[in-house]
């Protein structure tokens, strides 16, 4: 990897091209942005790496004229100036390439960059305009796309070439890159750095938002690392490491070891062979995942978000049929062929934690007695027939409401309306009551409270013990290293390597996160 | 999908109701003021029309009771987030059905089989009539508004056709099927009532008033009650949450409109088995419409709705009177009140949720600041 | 033989006439709906409009007026369903819907405070309609065969506004593909975001469509009562502004597509009302009413997307909120 390049010293210092002074930003009760600062040196490429939910997107946001910052202050350029929409922030010469693209899909690339700064009231004029500067903007940063390609014909890679270039022609001496590369290729992943190395050259001011560790160490400069909505640590990217990093954006958390009596693993549960998943794009989205999951074991999944675990869980769900390759639950054999839909598997003992709660694991509006029983409302247990008994609900629910500690008990209280941690064991509560084979947890203490995330954990355990078999996807690594009988990593769709509890830790773990596998690292246990 | 304000739900469903419809009958008054007339006038005389006269209380019964039917098909469709514009449609393809089942059975089948049959056959009309609709919407992904919209044309150019033919009663000039025998006609609540020893007035109100009551019950039990009621508001409120939970959505949609549809379909009984014992051309009349006005205010609740479509159905009559007594006002005013009414709690919707929002906040707890607003 | 060349021109000559205010209708859904917002209140504007041009051309004697007005009326209503959909982020489907029967039950209650005629206008004179225009030597050119029939009897003879409805798709077509504002327009109803990121903002942009829209069928309007009629009668758009819907969508959201369409509708309906009460070999007596459903039918054929496929703008109907 080439190593960036340094500034020459000496000589009057550029005004900083982005100074942000303790930035606040909330939404209703998150604090997305908690007093951020943040300096960015002109014509250098900067990184702010953390983990998702830490609070990078709300910033560039507000940069960008999304949202307007609740105190703070900002100056571009030496300037301080307020923005507060997006033309504003185009004027003040910042462009943003977006995570999901700013394009119209059935434009044509000169379309695109041309929209909204066309420049003449008639477009044949103001097309022909628009490709004299692009031709030469192509020239001088390498940016070659054919400005007559529909766009949603394009791959991913040129159509952000498209949004870079929309951004230059706007005018933009500071563009801001949000997790550019991940839906790009490792080829197109270079291509890009190219890119960025070109705009360095030309005196471009890069911000580039990212959760990976091998791009913050390809690329940056200088690199910032937020975390919880706080931006804790700047360093110089030669003068930090990968592990340094991951240690940053991780934390050290406060974390109560759960009593861990060692496993007395069964018969297997779960045997997943050759599982692929392509997305609707055609990109692969899990490549050969094969592993096997044993009665009464944890067996956790580590990784960054967005490298393949939610669409794991979708698939050994059945909310998703696997596209090749499948899964033996039982002996039964669930693949793209013969799937299972969710409630099919339920009644072979699959229960499912959902990632994201809103979406999938409550319905908001609904009472905690009628979420509770979601997913089994078509079960005979909670009433007879077709009728649905608000009593028999209620003396469910409530039962459930005890053992779980859900709080407030009361089963007529909106789902919606619980803390975090109290809708989680709502899930919890409803999955483990099912007594299931296999239990599948998408991220369980995420948005959860101390208290319940020790009580959650706890109830993993004991239902472990009592012979389930538990898959445990989630992004802290903590808590992965806490429950797990053994850990293994996904990384890109596949699975990366994997470690047995004792021979786990943070700093392995996170550079198989990062893609550095385990044969790099020379440990075994993958199975 | 969230919410833009915070209001308390007693707040949402009681209050903001009743600020729609005032707001409605302000710019409706505001309307007669200047074509002269004076609006507390008009008032009195709306609210004389629809209770206080001789008959009246019969004829806005009457008139809700259509409503109740057309305003639960909305409700019903509304709670698997679907938008059944089709009421129109499926009200007169049920007159077409239990037109049918008269029309062939009247002579052979007593009362007591013949009415249910033909109830059913109103029913099943309408309820393919909504059926169709849902399920394009539900394999092919056809927008349900724009559908059901279509079908109500389609549904009149097949009832022109057939009453102006094949239906048409022998030797008659009007489009419209010969009379059913007595044996197919709801009985009166009025005769009812006078054969008990009950003094009570004439008017149109008939037995069916009774079956849309018992469909208020039955469409609360189908949807508060029952695991199919569980599925479609499930799937109304989170098509995500339902699919995690393995209820089959489109098979949920699809069903919810044949019942949506059903509901409007018995809006027909009331028109063809109750008064004009005959299929008629146009029965409907903007009845289907009205739905959607009594099911928005009504919150999509049987409760609300027989509310509001006493509501509409006193709008209606003492529409009539207003009509009759004065010559500057028709009819109409009731379809310019409605259209507000629409206007205020659909369209507008949200421009009285931010105020009162913020007023009830300023007068009931001046330290809870729930902020929750968006760029 | 002969005579039958003449019925058949004589409808295509009812076709223009019929699917003038279709065509104008249809154009304004697609300024509407290309911008994003769902708009099903053509028939209300329609209606609105058609009873002010009717009432002002009475009340002034100039049917010039009349169509400023009901303009003027149309796009008033055309804002309303703006501040509806793009300002209070309401339902759009309801507001359209509200508007129609606002409209239905505001043209009678006016028009019988005003004229006392149980809500139609009077009866407008020659001078207070748009006349038909003679085209220069249609009746010298009209004794060709061919060429000078279809001259005579198609193309001359049509009032102004007719013209203009065949002009608004050329122009409709032009702002579309050829102007900065056409450009806007057709992102915003396809990712607002785009716009939004790049400073434009999408509310002025869907009010401006909605403005036009306004216009197009307040000419519409106009048309119904000042020049194909002579008057204003209740109900008077009958269901057109549901087939103009019905139009745009089966010409694909496209100002050609959707002028075929109507011309297509237009002549289906000039064909029913030729038919009525004519007996046809086979058949028996022409199904007129069948005939005059067929619009509909086939555009429910086409959203099941039996005839290829109908792809409306792909962020219509979502009222735009940043939310990230």
């Amino acid at each position: 990897m080439a190593q960036p390049n340094e500034k020459p010293s000496g000589g009057t210092s550029l005004p900083l091209a982005i100074d942000l002074l303790n930035i606040n930003k909330r939404f209703g009760d998150v604090h997305a942005n908690k007093d951020v600062s943040l300096q960015v040196a002109s014509g250098r490429i900067h990184g702010i790496i953390g983990e998702n939910g830490a609070g990078k997107s709300t910033l560039v946001s507000i940069l960008y004229g999304f949202y307007t910052a609740d105190s703070g202050s900002i100056k571009i350029n030496g300037v301080s100036t307020p923005i507060l929409n997006s033309a504003d922030a185009i004027a003040k010469g910042i462009g943003m390439v977006h995570q999901h693209f700013m394009l119209v899909p059935n434009f044509t690339v000169l379309e695109n960059v041309m929209l909204g700064h066309e420049g003449n009231l008639r477009i044949d004029v103001a097309a022909q305009h628009t490709r004299q500067t692009l031709e030469k903007l192509s020239a001088d940063f390498g940016l070659a796309v054919d400005l007559d390609m529909i766009v949603e014909d394009l791959p991913v890679g040129l159509q952000q070439r498209v949004e870079i270039l929309k951004a230059l022609f706007r005018g933009a001496e500071i563009l801001i890159l949000d997790e550019p590369t991940g839906v790009l290729t490792p080829q197109e992943t270079e291509q890009l750095f190219d890119i960025l190395r070109a705009l360095r050259e030309q005196g471009v001011t890069v911000l580039l938002i990212t959760h990976k560790l091998k791009e913050i160490m390809a690329i940056t400069d200088d690199v910032s690392v937020m975390r919880a909505g706080q931006m804790v640590a700047h360093r110089k990217t030669s003068e930090t490491s990968p592990p340094e990093l991951a240690e940053l954006m991780v934390g050290r958390k406060v974390l109560l070891e759960v009593d861990h009596s060692p496993a007395s693993p069964g018969e297997d549960v779960l045997v997943v062979e050759d599982l692929c998943l392509d997305s609707p794009g055609g990109a692969a989205a899990l490549k050969d995942i094969s592993f096997t999951l044993r009665a009464g074991e944890i067996v956790g999944i580590a990784g960054v978000s967005g490298n393949g675990q939610s669409e794991l869980l979708d698939v050994l769900s059945g909310i998703t049929p696997p596209t090749r390759g499948g899964f033996y639950l039982d002996g039964r054999y669930i693949s793209g062929k013969t799937p299972a839909n969710p409630a099919t598997l339920r009644d072979l003992g699959v229960a499912h934690v959902p990632e994201d709660r809103h979406k999938r694991g409550i319905v908001l509006p609904f009472s905690a007695a009628e979420s509770i029983i979601l997913g089994y409302s078509a079960a005979s247990d909670e009433g007879e027939g077709w009728w649905l008994s608000p009593e028999t609900l209620d003396t469910h629910c409530t039962r459930l409401m005890q053992d779980f500690d859900i709080r407030p008990p009361n089963p007529k209280l909106a789902s919606g309306n619980f803390s975090g941690g109290n809708q989680q064991k709502i899930v919890l509560a409803r999955e483990i009551s099912a007594q299931p084979r296999l239990l599948l947890v998408g991220q369980p203490t995420r948005g959860v409270d101390i208290g319940a995330i020790e009580f959650i954990h706890k109830q993993l355990i004991a239902l472990r013990n009592a012979g389930c078999a538990i898959l445990v996807v989630s992004v802290e690594l903590d808590e992965i290293m806490s429950l797990s009988d053994r850990i293994l990593v996904m990384n890109n769709g596949q699975m990366v390597g994997g470690l047995a509890r004792d021979e786990a830790d943070e700093r392995r773990l996170g550079l198989m996160m990062a893609g550095i596998g385990a044969d790099e690292q020379g440990t075994g246990a993958s199975r | 999908m969230s919410s833009p304000h915070d209001l308390p739900r007693w707040a949402d469903i009681g209050l903001i109701p009743l600020i729609n419809l005032l707001a409605a009958l302000v710019v409706s008054g505001i309307v007669v003021a200047i074509i002269g007339e004076n609006p507390i006038e008009a008032m009195m005389v709306m609210i004389k029309g629809a209770f206080v006269y001789k008959g009246s209380l019969g004829y806005t019964l009457y008139y809700a009771t259509n409503f109740i039917f057309t305003g639960l098909a909305v409700a019903v469709a509304f709670h698997a987030m679907l938008f059944n514009i089709g009421g129109e449609g499926q009200a007169y393809l049920g007159g077409l059905g239990a037109g049918l089942v008269c029309l062939m059975f009247d002579s052979a089948l007593p009362a007591i089989v013949l009415l249910p049959l033909a109830i059913m056959a109103a029913a099943g009309f309408g309820a393919i009539w909504g059926a169709v609709p849902g399920y394009l919407q539900a394999k092919r992904g056809s927008h349900i508004v724009i559908t059901t919209i279509m079908f109500n044309f389609l549904a009149a150019s097949i009832m022109v056709w057939l009453l102006a033919g094949a239906l048409k009663a022998p030797g008659q000039m009007s489009p419209e099927t010969r009379v059913f025998s007595d044996n197919a006609a709801l009985p009166f609540i009025h005769e009812i009532a006078n054969a008990i020893g009950w003094e009570m007035a004439r008017s149109p109100l008939n037995l069916s008033f009774v079956v849309a009551l018992l469909a208020c019950v039955g469409v609360w039990v189908l949807i508060w009650r029952s695991r199919l009621g569980y599925a479609i508001r499930a799937t109304g409120h989170s098509a995500d949450a339902a699919e995690y939970a393995g209820i089959p959505v489109s098979r949920v949609v699809i069903i919810a409109m044949a019942i949506s549809g059903g509901l409007a379909g018995m809006m027909a009984i009331n028109e063809i088995l109750g008064v004009q014992h005959r299929t008629i051309l146009n029965f409907t009349s903007g009845y289907g419409f009205t739905g959607i006005a009594v099911a928005l205010m009504g919150r999509n609740h049987p409760v609300g709705i027989i509310l509001a479509s006493l509501l509409f159905g006193a709008l209606y009559q003492g529409g009539a009177e207003l009509d009759f007594e004065f010559s500057t006002i028709t009819r109409e005013m009731v379809l310019l009140i409605q259209g507000l009414i629409i206007l205020f709690s659909g369209g507008l919707a949200y421009m009285f949720n931010a105020p009162l929002a913020r007023l009830l906040a300023m007068m009931l707890k001046g330290n809870r600041q729930t902020e929750a607003r968006h760029g | 033989m002969a005579d039958l060349w003449l019925q058949f021109l004589l409808t295509l000559d009812a076709t223009c006439r019929v699917a003038t205010p279709l065509i104008l209708c249809a154009m304004a859904g697609i300024f509407s709906e290309k911008s994003g917002v769902i708009d099903i209140s053509l028939e209300g504007k329609m209606l609105m409009s058609a009873f002010a041009a009717a009432a002002v051309a009475s009340l002034t004697s100039s049917a010039l007026a009349g169509l400023v007005v009901a303009i003027g009326i149309s796009v008033l209503l055309g804002l309303l369903h703006g501040l509806a959909s793009v300002t209070l982020r309401g339902n759009q489907v309801i507001s359209g819907l509200a508007i129609n029967i606002l409209a239905s039950g505001l043209t009678v209650t006016v028009g019988i405070a005003v004229f006392q005629q149980g809500g139609q206008t009077p009866n407008l004179a020659r001078d207070e309609r748009f006349r038909p225009i003679e085209l220069p030597l249609a009746e010298q050119i009209g004794h060709i065969p061919v060429v000078g029939t279809i001259y005579k009897e198609v193309i001359s003879g049509h009032n102004i506004l007719v013209w203009t409805a065949f002009a608004a798709v050329i122009v409709t077509a032009i702002v579309l593909t050829q102007t900065r504002f056409g450009l806007r327009l057709r992102a915003v109803g396809e990712k607002p975001e785009a716009l939004d990121s790049a400073g434009v903002s999408v509310a002025k942009t869907r009010y401006l469509a909605l403005i036009i829209a306004g216009v197009l069928c307040g000419i519409a309007g106009a048309y119904l009562s000042t020049a194909h009629g002579s008057g204003f009668v209740r109900e008077m758009t009958a269901g057109k502004g549901y087939i103009a819907l019905a139009a745009m969508i089966f010409g694909k959201w496209q100002p050609r597509g959707a002028l075929l369409a109507c011309l297509l509708f237009g002549f289906l309906e000039a064909v029913a009302s030729r038919l009525q009460g004519v007996q046809l070999p086979l058949i028996g007596e022409a199904p007129v009413d069948l005939i005059l459903a067929l619009p509909y039918l086939l555009t429910v054929i086409l959203l099941a997307g039996f005839v290829g496929k109908a792809m409306p703008p792909r962020a219509i109907g979502e009222p735009y909120i940043k939310e990230r």
